[in-house]
């Protein structure tokens, strides 16, 4: 995360702050916890709470390519349910190594996300109409492909990408980090992530400095659907079935969590660092809500001012000067 | 001769002083004034960026003014919006229309203030219709209230908006270039209204570049010039030539004549380039050290013209030959490889990313000269970036800075040093200095001057004539999407090119209102 504020200085003051403020309301929220309950921060916890924030990070790492460009991405948890159907297909025991479920799985996503792609670039079809038929359709597809019932029987060696540990450390979490760290670089270090910045920063502009535009959405919407099967591949393995219903509103969740992280609606500001930020404190809010015995019907009323709040904030901090809308009638 | 508008008669409808606007980087209007007389035609002429648009903008409250006073029917205002003005009685057709296109005529007539009853708003929808055809019958337009607005043409729908302003009984009406998109013969008919609706005591303020129209309605004339009020006179008395000079006639700090250049061998050759409703059977060469000036009013298709060559909004029909070989332009991408550079008129839509850093925007269109496979290097970006910024002199600004921390005329340097980072030979500047400050535009010059000598081939487009004149070696002058002149820079006047450009002038060409372009 350090990374994304070193090299350029040209976020605003304000800007620096409120990412700031992200990291400072994340520690003092965790330390909250751990006065009212220590056991909070032991170590075990720590680790169950980071495996269940994986599924939704890998989801905001990937919307957060699609939020830069500008568009949005409504399909994430259909595309999630469709993955683990496919890949529960493949992955009966005495069928294929596990690497071939989780191959299926992805590719399912990256179909989808080129599909969405497609239909936004070729077709002009607004992103959050795109989406939402491939919502509709894939969620669809899943029922059809799973006659409406969980795919169950799955080898051992499937469900062990959710149990299983590398170095000590949970696979999912494992996934979740180098999913992140990849995009990060992709996005900080690549000509191609510079070029998703500007695309949504301005399309005009990057078309005219000789930027393929719909190449740039196409990779976005992609690495998306890409990353939403890959979190239908892990969802399938933790409760070891394809089930055909599952994922249903986690695209709002992985949204939240990246514009929370500082990620604009409008496009070319945010990066990964902050969606993280944004992933864990969803999580830790969410878990500490649990913690405290506070009903899961209160939790949402709780994420839901955390989310209006956090963009309200952001919001406060463009509103002077820079980011000012044009008189009417233009320049003189 | 000129008349300071005196202290309030009881025949001035509007009475204008004092008034001043600034935007970022450029003073719109400064002191401006304006009086005008009940039941007159009054034209305000000027170059395009001589403050017209920013002083009927404020008029209407579309825009605040930093400083003056505004008095409206002897009273003191200062319109918060556009319909709060239109309620007083001062309204305004714009140049662009903006109606209601799934509303019927007699909807958009009363938008605002329909016929409604006290409870819960009933709309009484007969009552509208009989006044908008009572409205309608009065301008001659035998036209359904009932229709929707997006059947009608743009003629039609103007004189619906002058239905809406007289709905309002206005006093005033502000007309933006009304015969712009019209043809000749419907503006025929919209003169008529106006010479009706003079003889009814309704003030009419017009702005036109069609110098035949002011000369056929306006009673009176004031002129603008850099924000500035320069004078007004009644027309009675003024003639073409006096006018045109008037206009153009600035005591300017001139850029310095262009440096001694023999142009070099053809880089860019077109012939016969045409665009459906932007420009047709366009022929021109323009050759390595010479920049070739464009002239023309807005709209002339001087702008899609420079959007084709770049491959923005390609051509339809012609060649377009690159040091002599046939090239096809079908996107930017195209364009950039042959080694053609583009700045657009408008740098905010075309130039900028806001998002990003000044460094940033800088090598946006060159990223491969700082990147090692697909990584970017960091501290070659850095590098390049300083040097480029350096070598359009952009100074007290950091490769670091947010790009719309910058001043106009920084910032069209940032995107000046975009495109020559991708090294051109031939580069297509449109309107570079528009909205940016003196000081800023005698550098821009400069440095424009410097690139021709140095061995790009320039083409220059611009509205202002003097900018043209000094840097051009040629100037091609371009009206309603042809060329209707070629010009030697050296010996050319202002008045002969804005003959050449505007219709009705000595040039040939139609009369009147012309093709929609």
């Amino acid at each position: 995360m350090g990374a994304m504020m070193s090299g350029t200085l040209w976020f605003s003051r304000l800007g620096w702050l409120s990412r700031y403020g992200l990291v400072l309301a994340l520690a003092g929220i965790t330390l909250g916890l751990a006065a009212v309950n220590p056991n909070f921060l032991a170590p075990q916890n720590l680790w169950t709470l980071l495996r269940q924030v994986s599924i939704n990070g890998i989801l905001a790492v990937g919307v957060t390519y699609v939020l830069l460009t500008g568009g949005v991405d409504l399909s994430l948890g259909s595309m999630v349910a469709l993955a683990g159907v496919v890949a529960a297909h493949g992955a009966h025991p005495g069928g294929y190594p596990w690497g071939v479920p989780v191959l299926m799985g992805v590719m399912t996503g990256v179909l989808g996300g080129g599909f969405n792609g497609l239909a936004i670039t070729r077709g002009r079809v607004p992103p959050f109409i795109a989406t939402l038929g491939m919502m509709t359709a894939a969620r669809g597809l899943a029922l059809v492909l799973s006659g409406g019932r969980p795919v169950s029987n799955l080898s051992r060696e499937f469900t062990r990408l959710s149990s299983a540990e590398v170095l000590g450390i949970p696979v999912p979490v494992v996934v979740l980090g180098v999913t992140a760290w990849g995009s990060h670089v992709v996005l900080r270090h690549l000509r191609l992530g510079r070029h998703v910045y500007a695309v949504g920063g301005n399309e005009n502009a990057a078309r005219a400095s000789g930027i393929s535009v719909e190449g740039v959405k196409l990779f976005a919407y992609a690495v998306c659907g890409g990353l939403a099967g890959l979190a239908g591949v892990v969802q399938a393995a933790r409760i070891t079935t394809g089930q055909p219903n599952t994922g249903i509103m986690y695209e709002l969740d992985a949204i939240a969590a990246a514009v929370i992280g500082g990620t604009s609606l409008s496009g070319g500001v945010g990066g990964i660092g902050g969606t993280l930020l944004g992933v864990l404190l969803l999580g830790v809010i969410s878990s500490g809500l649990d913690w405290l015995g506070v009903s899961s019907y209160y939790q949402q009323i709780v994420k839901g001012a955390i989310i209006l709040g956090a963009v309200w904030l952001d919001r406060r901090g463009e509103g002077r000067g820079e980011n000012l809308i044009e008189p009417p009638g233009g320049k003189p | 001769m000129s008349m300071t508008p005196a202290a309030h008669e009881a025949g001035w409808i509007l009475e204008v002083r004092g008034l001043s606007k600034a935007f970022p980087g450029v003073q719109a209007l400064r002191d401006a004034q304006l009086a005008v007389r009940r039941g007159e035609i009054h034209a305000v002429l000027g170059e395009n960026g001589a403050g017209k648009s920013t002083l009927m903008n404020i008029l209407i409250g579309l825009q605040t003014a930093d400083a003056g006073q505004i008095r409206f029917g002897g009273r003191p205002v200062r319109f918060r919006h556009p319909h709060e003005a239109l309620r007083s009685g001062l309204a305004m057709i714009h140049q662009e229309l903006m109606p209601f296109p799934e509303l019927t005529v007699a909807e958009n007539i009363h938008i605002g203030h329909e016929p409604a009853s006290r409870w819960l708003g009933w709309v009484d929808r007969k009552a509208m219709n009989r006044t908008a055809a009572r409205l309608l019958e009065r301008l001659g337009l035998p036209l359904a209230p009932t229709r929707p607005m997006r059947e009608l043409s743009v003629a039609e729908m103007q004189t619906v908006e002058i239905a809406r302003a007289l709905a309002h009984e206005a006093a005033l009406i502000i007309m933006d270039e009304p015969t712009s998109a019209i043809s000749a013969r419907e503006a025929e008919a919209l003169f008529g209204i106006m010479e009706d609706l003079r003889a009814r005591g309704v003030a009419m303020l017009y702005i036109s570049h069609k110098l035949d129209e002011v000369f056929r309605l306006a009673d009176t004339v004031t002129v603008l010039r850099d924000g500035r009020w320069v004078g007004t006179r009644p027309r009675r008395g003024l003639d073409r030539a006096t006018l045109v000079a008037w206009m153009v006639g600035r005591v300017l700090a001139a850029p310095d004549t262009p440096a001694a250049r023999s142009p070099g061998p053809v880089a860019l050759a077109v012939r016969g380039l045409s665009r459906r409703g932007c420009f047709r059977g366009v022929s021109f060469e323009l050759r390595r050290c010479e920049v070739l000036g464009l002239a023309g009013l807005m709209g002339a298709g001087r702008t899609p013209l420079g959007r084709a060559l770049f491959g923005l909004a390609p051509a339809d029909a012609g060649e377009i030959r690159v040091h002599g070989r046939p090239a096809r332009i079908g996107c930017p991408r195209d364009a950039l490889a042959l080694g053609i550079g583009w700045v657009g008129e408008d740098r905010r839509r075309d130039g900028l990313v806001p998002t990003m850093s000044v460094g940033h925007n800088v090598t946006l269109a060159s990223l491969r000269r700082c990147c090692t496979g697909p990584w970017i290097c960091r501290r070659r970006e850095r590098a390049l970036a300083a040097e480029s910024l350096r070598g359009v002199g952009v100074r007290g600004a950091r490769a670091g800075q947010r790009v719309t921390g910058l001043s106009g005329g920084n910032q069209q340097k940032v995107v000046l040093a975009k495109t020559l980072l991708n090294g051109p030979d031939i580069l297509i500047l449109d309107e570079p200095t528009r909205g940016i400050d003196v000081g800023a535009k005698a550098e821009l010059h400069a440095l424009i001057s410097g690139l021709a000598g140095a061995g790009k081939a320039v083409l220059l487009i611009s509205s202002e004539l003097p900018e043209l004149l000094a840097l051009s070696d040629r100037i091609l002058v371009m009206r309603e999407g042809v060329f209707t002149a070629e010009v030697d820079a050296r010996s050319a006047t202002q008045e002969e090119i804005l003959r050449w450009a505007m219709a009705g002038g000595a040039g040939p060409g139609l009369v009147g209102g012309g093709a929609r372009l």
